[in-house]
């Protein structure tokens, strides 16, 4: 507890980057979003060089985070016309709430920890600039969370509400499930609670352990009535989020909590929106089609470029972007050209939504299908802390997998 | 700085109890510093000690003055020497407020509520009414004509007497045993029958079990059968209404003290509490949560015994008397609109039917006990008794009122099963606002077989 306190006061010193602050703890400098383009060149750096190995601070060696398994990729262009901005991903985010808020008179953002800025820095500046009725804490009761937001958007007024880890769904899971998914169906469409948003952080994070890892988007993908998309940087987090506020259907966010920082690119200053439901072609090619969402489409797209190089095989990257409803055209007709597929994700294997990729593409494709479908994911066993590196679909388990594939 | 530490390890993991740690701790230093410069001695608390002189000592000297800063949990709380255990002995129970007793008599005049005779007229055609069409319901479900039903014996009083103090803008979030305030609001026997067969007049289109009526006009938010869940979502719904401008509308639900048991209603009764939502939590307690006596679902004064421990108000009142729930309805919803604050009601009745068509209580509780509860303490029958005495009661007129209304149900009932069930495609249809493509698809897939293998389904029965 002594060491805990320690490591906490040197937080705050000036000598702290990216890299040796904690996942949780955000950088307070980056106070204004809209106003404030920060030198985001250390986050780059950080991202690159892969932010784990032996720093020197206070003087004294000591050993950081294992955890960037993945070089951040960029969106080739903006997704939308205009004047763009660097941001990461938070601030993508917190613009895009800032816009929702701006746009809805009746739009409220609620959560854990949210009034002060969030704890990955989410939501900063908002309860200052709409007030404390707007933005603010809730009590600490994620069941309560769900719950108040379906009753705030039962009125037609927006909730967007934060779920602090994604680990934390489960106590609201009866609420999203028995409750957000079905109200309009079961009520004949008399009542719906299609204004209501959750955002949550997810994914892998170097150090995250049990219950700041997990990626759960397949116990949701199970539950008609539900919208859940990932996004994999700034520019799809923005778009996505202003999508799932307009939509009239209960949306999650799955934000990979990695990327809040890490991901750095041009986002338009303007509000757009990016379509749920649509997966989109990162890379194309003609041998293998690699099919992830979030972070690990970072890994895929680095893939891509090593089974090139190694093998001389062409791959075609897809973004998933949205679990549920999810692209079944873009993929099966990238499989029925490649003939091959591989399906990479964080969440464990069995039962993983890849499951239900491979099932859906083995009975669309079987007849363009040259080897099997091949699913590279975190393995069945909770997500572990020290052993994350070998936990991880990493780009060489990825790389493994084309081999394989190739090789059938 | 060790015990600060030692936080729940729940709070460990959000990340932020750092940042509120530091601001937490960061004031105490603050205020440590400022004793430490004016060199006054550092808080001289005695140690806890159970010797006598040692306390009555300690109680006199011991106050907040002699710390320098306050916990920030407890603002309010004083020191003392001596370990004083909270019991629950110790607090009194809240009291049943009543206006009316078993006879009809008001026990004190200034609580009659002087409403007009149309007005009590209808609160007792209403009851009457609910009564009757639960009795051939309930029949008609043993005869297997609706695949369940649940009846509200015993508590119509409740569910009028609210209904009546509230306006019919304010929203309902109710559990399934509330139909009385849906008969006050306008629902009809037809509405009613028609949600229970499924039919094409069923405002919900068929997707839902028996009993779970919903109505958008009478702001009556629909059922569902998970227990507590709308709680939570009525003080969400309290909070949006009291943004808007000029809000003049409170929200309301309705949960048994069973429900009271599940998290969902914790988390409603905090949420509302720290976030000043215009609420009623208006707690049916009728004693049992199917077989479970209320002995056996908690162990404090109820559920009003709840509130002062959420910072909130509380009325208990007698539920089998619709004076004193139209009395205090009427009085938490002035006061959670003026102060935009929630508050716990709990009315006090007995669940004389079984739990549902699918319960038989007679495995779980005496005769005899019920049988005081359905005669003398009915509340259709107090309410009977207090008519008669203003000479507003006519026997032969309430006679040939339940002869009509058992003439309308059975009717209807007759009605309803002839009306075809909805479209079956209609079990595609709301999943989403729009069906995506992926429904779409399914729902042509059950197209084509169907047309290929019609005999196996009941199609006659539904709508084309």
């Amino acid at each position: 507890l002594f060491t805990k306190v320690i490591t906490f006061y040197s937080h705050f010193t000036p000598t702290r980057t990216a890299a040796n602050c904690p996942f949780y703890l955000a950088v307070p400098t980056l106070a204004s979003v809209k106003h404030h383009t920060p030198n985001m060149n250390f986050l780059r750096k950080a991202a690159t060089t892969g932010a784990m190995g032996l720093v020197p601070r206070n003087g004294r060696p000591t050993i950081l985070r294992h955890s960037s398994h993945f070089v951040y990729q960029p969106d080739a262009k903006p997704p939308v016309e205009g004047p763009t901005q660097k941001m990461n991903m938070f601030q993508a985010i917190n613009q895009a709430m800032d816009l929702a808020l701006e746009q809805n008179e009746s739009a409220l953002v609620f959560g854990e920890d949210v009034a002060f800025g969030g704890v990955f820095r989410c939501s900063m500046g908002l309860q200052k600039k709409y007030g404390k009725q707007r933005v603010f804490n809730t009590p600490l009761c994620e069941q309560g969370i769900a719950g108040f937001a379906i009753g705030v958007a039962n009125t037609g007024a927006k909730a967007i509400a934060e779920m602090q880890f994604a680990d934390y769904i489960f106590p609201a899971f009866d609420q999203i499930v028995n409750e957000a998914a079905k109200y309009r169906y079961r009520s004949g469409n008399l009542y719906d609670c299609g204004s209501l948003t959750f955002r949550a952080p997810c994914g892998a994070v170097g150090h995250g352990a049990c219950y700041h890892s997990q990626s759960p988007e397949a116990y949701f993908a199970h539950t008609p009535g539900l919208k859940v998309v990932v996004p994999r940087g700034p520019n799809k987090a923005k778009g996505l989020l202003l999508a799932c506020v307009r939509d009239n259907d209960p949306c999650i966010v799955f934000e990979p909590k990695t990327l809040y920082r890490a991901a750095v690119e041009e986002v338009p200053v303007a509000a757009f929106e990016s379509p749920i439901g649509k997966a989109d072609i990162l890379r194309a090619g003609t041998d293998v089609t690699l099919v992830g969402w979030g972070t690990q489409i970072h890994v895929l797209q680095e893939v891509a470029t090593m089974a090139k190089q190694q093998l001389d095989v062409s791959c075609e990257v897809i973004d998933l972007v949205s679990i549920l409803p999810w692209d079944k055209e873009t993929i099966c007709n990238s499989v029925k050209k490649t003939g091959r597929v591989l399906i990479a994700h964080e969440a464990p294997l069995t039962n993983g939504f890849g499951a239900e990729l491979a099932a859906t593409i083995q009975e669309e494709c079987f007849l363009h299908l040259e080897s099997p479908v091949l699913r590279v994911t975190g393995w069945d066993t909770p997500f572990p802390h020290v052993f994350e590196p070998f936990y991880i679909p990493d780009k060489h388990r990825c790389l493994a997998g084309i081999r394989k594939l190739i090789d059938y | 700085l060790l015990a600060l530490s030692s936080l729940s390890t729940r709070a460990l993991r959000t990340g932020g109890w750092k940042m509120s740690f530091l601001r937490t701790f960061g004031n105490v230093l603050c205020r440590q510093t400022s004793f430490v410069r004016s060199a006054r001695p550092i808080v001289s608390v005695k140690s806890l000690s159970s010797d006598t002189a040692t306390q009555q000592q300690g109680q006199q000297s011991a106050s907040n003055g002699t710390l320098h800063a306050k916990f920030p949990g407890a603002l309010e709380a004083s020191f003392v020497t001596s370990p004083k255990l909270s019991l629950p002995e110790s607090i009194e129970p809240i009291p049943i407020y009543r206006v009316m007793n078993s006879e009809g008599m008001i026990d004190d005049p200034s609580q009659e509520p002087n409403l007009d005779q149309t007005t009590v007229k209808k609160m007792f055609r209403d009851m009457v009414l609910l009564n009757t069409m639960d009795k051939i319901l309930y029949e008609s479900q043993r005869q297997g004509r609706i695949s369940f039903y649940m009846t509200n014996f015993g508590e119509e009083a409740s569910h009028i007497g609210s209904a009546a103090a509230l306006s019919p803008e304010d929203w309902v979030y109710g559990q399934y045993r509330e139909a009385g305030v849906l008969v006050w609001r306008g629902f009809t026997i037809s509405d009613f029958i028609n949600q229970c067969y499924g039919n094409a007049e069923d405002l919900g289109k068929g997707r839902q079990m028996p009993v779970h009526y919903g109505s958008r006009k009478l702001n009556f938010v629909t059922i569902s059968s998970p227990l507590g869940t709308q709680i939570p979502q009525a003080a969400g719904a309290a909070y949006a209404f009291k943004l808007q401008p000029n809000n003049q509308r409170c929200v309301i639900t309705y949960f048994g003290e069973g429900a009271a048991s599940e998290g969902d209603t914790h988390a409603a009764f905090n949420f509302a509490a720290t976030l000043d939502c215009p609420v009623i939590f208006f707690c049916r307690n009728n004693g049992f949560a199917i077989s479970t006596p209320s002995k056996e679902q908690y162990r404090g004064d109820g559920i009003a015994g709840r509130a002062a421990g959420y910072g909130m108000a509380a009325l208990r009142f007698d539920g089998t008397d619709v004076f004193a729930t139209y009395n205090a309805t009427k009085l938490a919803r002035e006061y959670v609109l003026r102060e935009n604050k929630p508050i716990i009601l709990e009315a006090m009745a007995y669940r004389i039917g079984h739990h549902s068509t699918s319960d038989d209580s007679t495995a779980y509780r005496p005769a005899e006990e019920l049988e005081v509860w359905n005669t003398v303490e009915h509340p259709i029958t107090k309410l009977k008794h207090y008519m008669l005495q203003r000479g507003w009661f006519d026997e032969n007129e309430e006679n040939e009122f339940v002869k009509s209304i058992r003439k309308q149900v059975l009717s209807q009932i007759n009605q309803s099963e002839r009306i075809l069930k909805p479209d079956w495609r209609e079990l595609f249809q709301d999943v989403y606002a729009e069906m995506p493509t992926h429904l779409k698809e399914q729902m042509r897939s059950m197209e084509e077989h169907v047309a290929q293998h019609r005999e196996h389904y009941p199609l006659k029965d539904f709508k084309q």
